[in-house]
């Protein structure tokens, strides 16, 4: 009996196969990490160390700077050194504290140190969330705070749904993370029931993770109102709107948020932060990153942010017929024109790939086929039409705002479209023209 | 036969009679007085419908300056034909309004790319991809928006970058809204020494990727005797108010990026009028 799951999606070649036996090993630290500010959606952190200053490890370095933002941590002790823009996954430079690892790792006090945390206020796990730098894993870096801590007008909400979904292709480390840490994700998961007031939650993998499956259900076996669900193999299972389509049946408004309908979702790799920050006093310096492709040993790295993606891959044995690397999987991934590059708390893999298709995009034929695959119930062929066109306006009037850019329809277009692209294109000019008109 | 041939004749005649007197008391009773000066000002107007001075279209301007007390220079793109003719129609005095056109500020012809783009061939698109594919993130990209985007085909493309028919350009400003970096600024025709380039990187940075950017070394500021050139963040600046076009921070600049468009420059450009008086920069 096969579960009901969203509308549309594809089935691309998985490609996990290489790393998803690859236990979790600690990457070595280098002797300078180059931390960004942009570690999360929204405003940078406001720096607040200089050249010269001595940190420790957890040693707050960045501010929040606004309600969207969050703060940031030193991933070692040492000393800062620069205070400068630098390369960042998204594009454009933005200001990274520099910092020469002393290699004692002297932390912060408290760091480590269980917290007994029953006994605090959603209000107090929220703050405690934001101190300790805690975003969304799963890719979007949204701060988690701010997700936990609803306005008063929305509905309450009644279900926690935990991502494990893990979709995109030659990724794997949300699953060893569920394998090999199941703990810390279901006491992450019973944070984030007390903060919400949730009385139910749901976790969803996809069934080809049956070993994540089973070590969770094992770990969440004494909780009441948790249980662990497969759900079909189908990109983009792991975008949360289709989640909650698939355990809940729920259907996400046009323009809305899961709040409206009364679901939180948070993917493992955060709840297993937020049981670091709330439980154990460990600011979110550190992530699992799934280094695969056209490297001789594919693996799973613990890796502080900061870590340029050269020494991972370097690591990794890079093969030299490799001619892209992409920070992320290769359906949503961004490509990189540098290693400098480094980890940030979005990172969830770095891919190589050594066979690019250049073939050049040709007109539209009206086949349809991303019509079918949109997971969003979007008409991609329209959209990429307009946005040749330069025709935004009317972009947005077939909801290019809806579009969650998850690739599905540049991925199955026959002409080689780079429909994501265009619709990207067109989001960034209707935010334009909307800025300009707030501006008036 | 004769008399069915007649009955019809007689029959349509006498409807068409019925129906015109039906449109003539239409036309009278139902008539919207429309004032004849919109259509002689459209017709003044440079009728692109470029939607510059912010109204719907030329015929919108139109309109609006008979019976929205729009100011007879509204129309940007005009120029002070169009706009003596206005006011020749509207019967008012008419405020002269200095020609503008637009100046891409950028002469970073010769930089190299970070990588190999390959999705959309428009600016706006490549400026989403790692902030552009050229070395430089302040400069041109090359794929023509501001060429596209301009209604009185005033913007050529020469080798991958724009150039300004100031004899076409009207100075609209449509092109400064289509350029993801902001290089086009839409200037007095009459100022004509210009810093041509936008780049707030330090000196060194910007001389690793573009010889011809501002390297903010300040030579301009210290050689100008009227204050009106400073350097803030990194970019030297002009202030129009000041400046007398001496086009002594034009000799000093080291690495051309202050030009006087009165003088023909470079080897590879070619003045789009022959220069009129001025001086050769050395």
């Amino acid at each position: 009996l096969t579960r009901k799951t969203f509308k549309g999606g594809v089935h691309p070649p998985d490609n996990k196969a290489s790393s998803r036996g690859a236990a979790i090993e600690d990457a070595p630290v280098p002797d300078l990490v180059v931390v960004t500010m942009g570690q999360h959606l929204g405003a940078p952190a406001k720096p607040v160390v200089a050249v010269g200053d001595g940190v420790k490890r957890g040693q707050v370095i960045g501010e929040a700077a606004g309600f969207i933002s969050s703060n940031v941590h030193s991933p070692v002790s040492g000393r800062v050194v620069r205070v400068e823009p630098a390369p960042h996954p998204l594009g454009k430079p933005v200001t990274a504290v520099a910092i020469e690892n002393d290699r004692a790792d002297a932390a912060v006090d408290g760091y480590g140190l269980p917290v007994r945390w029953e006994g605090m206020s959603a209000g107090e796990i929220c703050a405690k969330i934001l101190a300790m730098g805690v975003v969304g894993m799963g890719g979007a870096t949204f701060p988690t705070h701010v997700k936990l801590a609803p306005p008063k007008d929305r509905p309450p909400i009644d279900t926690v749904v935990i991502n494990g979904a893990e979709c995109e292709p030659y990724l794997t480390s949300d699953f060893r993370l569920m394998v090999e840490n199941p703990g810390g994700i279901v006491e992450g998961l019973r944070i984030i029931l007390k903060a919400t007031g949730a009385p139910r939650a749901l976790v969803g993998i996809e069934a080809n993770k049956p070993e994540a499956i089973e070590a969770l259900a094992r770990a969440a076996s004494g909780l009441s109102g948790v249980s662990v669900e497969e759900v079909p193999v189908r990109y983009p299972q792991g975008g949360e709107k289709q989640l909650i389509k698939t355990l809940l049946g729920r259907e996400v408004p046009s323009g809305g948020l899961p709040l409206d309908v009364g679901v939180v979702v948070q993917n493992v790799g955060t709840a297993c932060a937020i049981a670091d920050a709330v439980a154990w006093g460990r600011p979110l310096t550190d992530r699992i990153v799934t280094v695969a492709g056209a490297v001789e040993r594919p693996a799973n790295y613990r890796t502080r942010i900061g870590v340029p993606a050269g020494a991972l891959l370097e690591r990794s044995n890079l093969k030299p017929s490799a001619r892209k690397i992409i920070f992320g999987g290769p359906m949503m991934g961004l490509a990189q024109y540098t290693s400098e590059v480094a980890v940030t708390k979005s990172t969830s893999g770095i891919l190589a790939l050594d066979e690019v298709d250049s073939s050049p995009a040709r007109g539209c034929i009206r086949c349809g086929k991303c019509v079918e695959g949109c997971p969003s119930g979007l008409v991609p062929s329209m959209l990429s039409v307009l946005g040749e066109a330069g025709r935004f306006i009317q972009m947005g009037e077939w909801d290019a705002a809806d579009c969650i850019e998850c690739g599905v329809c540049a991925y199955v277009c026959p002409a080689k479209r780079p429909i994501v692209h265009y619709i990207k294109r067109g989001k960034e000019a209707l935010r334009q023209a909307r800025a300009k008109g707030a501006a008036k | 036969m004769m008399m069915e041939l007649l009955l019809g004749a007689g029959l349509l005649a006498f409807l068409g009679l019925i129906f015109g007197a039906g449109l003539y008391v239409a036309s009278k009773k139902f008539a919207v007085d429309i004032d004849p000066r919109i259509e002689k000002i459209e017709e003044a107007l440079p009728g692109a419908n470029c939607g510059a001075c912010g109204f719907p279209g030329c015929s919108g301007l139109a309109a609006a300056i008979v019976h929205g007390g729009a100011d007879v220079t509204t129309c940007p793109a005009g120029g002070s034909a169009a706009y003596k003719k206005i006011a020749e129609i509207m019967g008012v005095g008419v405020v002269e309004r200095p020609a503008e056109k637009a100046v891409v500020h950028c002469a970073g012809r010769e930089v190299d790319t970070r990588f190999n783009y390959t999705g959309p061939a428009d600016c706006g698109s490549a400026a989403l991809i790692q902030d552009g594919p050229k070395a430089c993130r302040f400069g041109c990209l090359g794929f023509g928006d501001c060429a596209a985007a301009c209604p009185f085909g005033a913007i050529g493309m020469m080798g991958a970058f724009p150039r300004v028919d100031e004899a076409k350009c009207t100075g609209c400003g449509r092109c400064v809204e289509s350029c993801p970096r902001g290089l086009i600024a839409v200037r007095p025709a009459s100022k004509s020494v210009r810093v041509l380039c936008k780049s707030r990187d330090r000196g060194k940075a910007v001389s690793s990727v573009c010889k011809a950017g501002c390297i903010a070394c300040k030579r301009c500021e210290k050689v100008c005797k009227f204050g009106a050139m400073r350097v803030v963040d990194n970019l030297a600046a002009i202030d129009y108010a000041k400046c007398t076009q001496c086009g002594e921070c034009v000799k000093e600049c080291p690495t051309g990026s202050i030009i006087d468009a009165r003088a023909p420059r470079g080897t590879d450009v070619e003045p789009v009028k022959a220069a009129s008086a001025g001086e050769v920069p050395a």
